[in-house]
């Protein structure tokens, strides 16, 4: 086992080239709606159950069910009325089981990123081979569902291998939404190819919120309000990201539905804002400041 | 080392990955017309729950478990708390808007306090079945299912619905239900709307809208409490305007909400509902019945 990932050297936030985002925004914005399939009865894996009760874990199963039949049909509505795009993290399975949910993305220009097959299939110890296979899978089945080149990467259930954002990378993928470390995009030291880290943000996160902290609907459009204020500031020294991770059974539920719409339109009420989906960060990052980060960083020598 | 076969996906296909219910798309079903022309029925369940003192919790812990090694009075009687006092303040403020609540009771407390449930019957309350006690869960591999539901329900005769304790549930859970005559289950959370599982109905039974889960667990105040009943109705109640009758479902557990200090907050969210045309305070069982003769065969078994 490696004592660091080694997926980036260190840059510190103070001292980086100056990130201009289109259009002279101060903030690159995205929604990026995780939409999931859990199965009932997964197979079982060395490194962790799927399930918190034993299967069939009724109240879990059925909490998350409620996000594709109810809560993702709520949310999209609140985005359209705020004129927001998703990038949506994909257990491409949606595609096959639900893919009136999948249409309904693809009909409002949302792009379609991998989150894994389902979310009870997890990365821990596969070879290369099956890691290969699954991220293949994904590949597939977003050009087969939305004509869309796979770009972005979350791993299904954060679960990983040492060698998952190469694969990643070198199968063609530009981004990746696993590390949490940064304000900015940034360079991801992979084997071959070039990747970008996209901050994604884990205290954004509904289910970090809602499941983790058991914050309250208004409160978490507090949480949104503050977060966006003050990366909407420094955004005026260099270009800073905003990501909103979310997942349609918990923000699509009636009593959160509404705060969270309060605050997303708060954010797009503002100029100098860049309404974005993960790909177009990414492409533009790449473009224009992969390599002039890459050339600032400094490499780390461990003890 | 994990097996290639873990690459396989046998049940990957349009729909579910089970045989249990259809996948059905919430606003793309035929809008439900309540009766009176009412836009958001207020199904109100009030948990009567016992935990023995002797609890096992197994296969897992339900919430509201007994916590402390043997004897814990202190959770013990904290939660009959509930079904001496706190059920009577619930009582008194939904009475103050003539809403009629459905009761979900253990097998235990109808054995116990008869007089508790008269005072539901008496008001017209619905009793659900809810297992036989809060240290009875159901689950895969457990010893004789049949006849703990039979057990429950001699306890609890002529019920049409069933809560199991926790929402545990086996896989044979509901056709055991069915087989016993139970209607509906409340079980499952993934729908605002009543749907047809395999030979029952699912009525859509809240874990969010709850009093031990917004204020035990998730430690927030009466207040909020308050603002997230609200909320939820108010979004509802607008919703139903373009996409027909919808269902509030708050559910109550009296040694939770029944305290003095918490029970205002529960007569400050009614007040702001019943406050508001079109709100019908029913029954589970009749808002089934309302449902089901909705929209043509598909809601019917």
């Amino acid at each position: 086992m490696k004592r660091d990932p080694g997926l980036y050297d260190y840059l510190p936030y103070h001292r980086r080239p100056r990130i201009e985002w289109p259009g002279g925004a101060r903030l690159a914005f995205w929604v990026a709606p995780n939409i999931e399939f859990y199965e009932l009865d997964p197979p079982k894996n060395p490194t962790r159950t799927a399930w918190a009760r034993p299967v069939p874990d009724v109240l879990n199963y059925s909490y998350r069910d409620y996000g594709n039949r109810a809560g993702f049909w709520r949310m999209v509505e609140a985005m359209d009325r705020c004129g927001m795009r998703g990038s949506v993290s994909l257990n491409v399975a949606v595609c096959d089981h639900h893919p009136e949910v999948i249409q309904a993305c693809v009909q409002r220009g949302w792009e379609l990123y991998s989150h894994g097959t389902y979310n009870t299939r997890y990365l821990f110890e596969m070879s290369e081979a099956q890691e290969r296979a699954l991220i293949q899978d994904s590949i597939d089945a977003v050009r087969k569902h939305s004509g869309q080149k796979l770009d972005g990467w979350l791993a299904p259930a954060l679960t990983y291998t040492e060698r998952t954002l190469d694969l990643v990378a070198e199968m063609g993928l530009t981004y990746v939404c696993d590390l949490f470390h940064d304000d900015q995009p940034g360079p991801v030291k992979v084997r071959d190819g070039r990747l970008a880290s996209i901050p994604y943000s884990l205290e954004m996160n509904d289910v970090i919120a809602y499941n983790i902290n058991l914050v309250s609907p208004r409160r978490y459009g507090d949480i949104i309000r503050r977060q966006f204020d003050r990366l909407y500031a420094e955004g005026a020294d260099s270009g800073t990201v905003m990501c909103i991770p979310l997942h349609p059974y918990l923000i699509g539920q009636p009593y959160r539905i509404k705060a969270f719409e309060d605050a997303l339109a708060y954010i797009t009420g503002h100029d100098k804002v860049w309404l974005a989906t993960g790909r177009e960060i990414a492409g533009y990052f790449l473009d224009h400041y992969y390599d002039a980060f890459a050339a600032a960083s400094q490499p780390v020598h461990d003890l | 080392m994990i097996s290639d076969d873990y690459l396989k996906y046998p049940k990957r296909r349009y729909g579910m990955d089970h045989e249990l219910y259809d996948w059905s798309i919430l606003p793309r079903r035929s809008p439900v017309k309540w009766p009176g022309g009412a836009r958001v029925a207020l199904w109100i369940t009030v948990a009567l729950e016992w935990f023995p003192l002797d609890m096992k919790g197994q296969p897992f812990k339900p919430p509201g478990a007994l916590q402390t090694a043997y004897p814990d009075l202190r959770h013990y009687t904290l939660r009959d708390y509930g079904n001496r006092v706190g059920i009577f303040r619930v009582m008194k403020a939904l009475e103050r808007h003539g809403i009629r609540a459905g009761a979900a009771v253990n097998g235990a407390v109808a054995s116990r306090y008869p007089a508790l449930i008269y005072e539901c019957r008496n008001k017209g309350w619905e009793i659900v079945a809810h297992g036989l006690d809060m240290d009875h869960l159901h689950y895969e591999g457990m010893a004789d299912e049949k006849a703990l539901i039979e057990r429950t329900l001699r306890h609890l005769p002529t019920v049409r619905g069933w809560l199991s304790p926790a929402k545990s549930e086996s896989r044979l859970t509901l056709e055991l239900l069915a087989e016993a005559g139970i209607e509906y289950v409340c079980d499952w959370v993934n729908d605002d709307m009543p749907y047809r599982m395999k030979r029952l109905y699912s009525m859509p039974h809240s874990s969010d809208i709850d009093d031990y889960a917004i204020l035990v667990n998730n430690h927030h105040d009466e207040d909020e409490f308050r603002n997230q009943l609200c909320d939820q109705f108010d979004v509802l109640h607008e919703e139903s305007q373009s996409q027909g009758g919808r269902i509030l479902s708050i559910s109550l557990h009296p040694w939770v909400i029944g305290q003095p200090y918490r029970i205002g907050a529960l007569e400050s969210a009614l007040a702001h509902i019943m406050r508001h045309p079109g709100v019908w305070p029913a029954t589970g069982a009749e808002i089934l019945d309302a449902w089901k003769t909705q929209a043509g065969s598909e809601h019917l078994l």
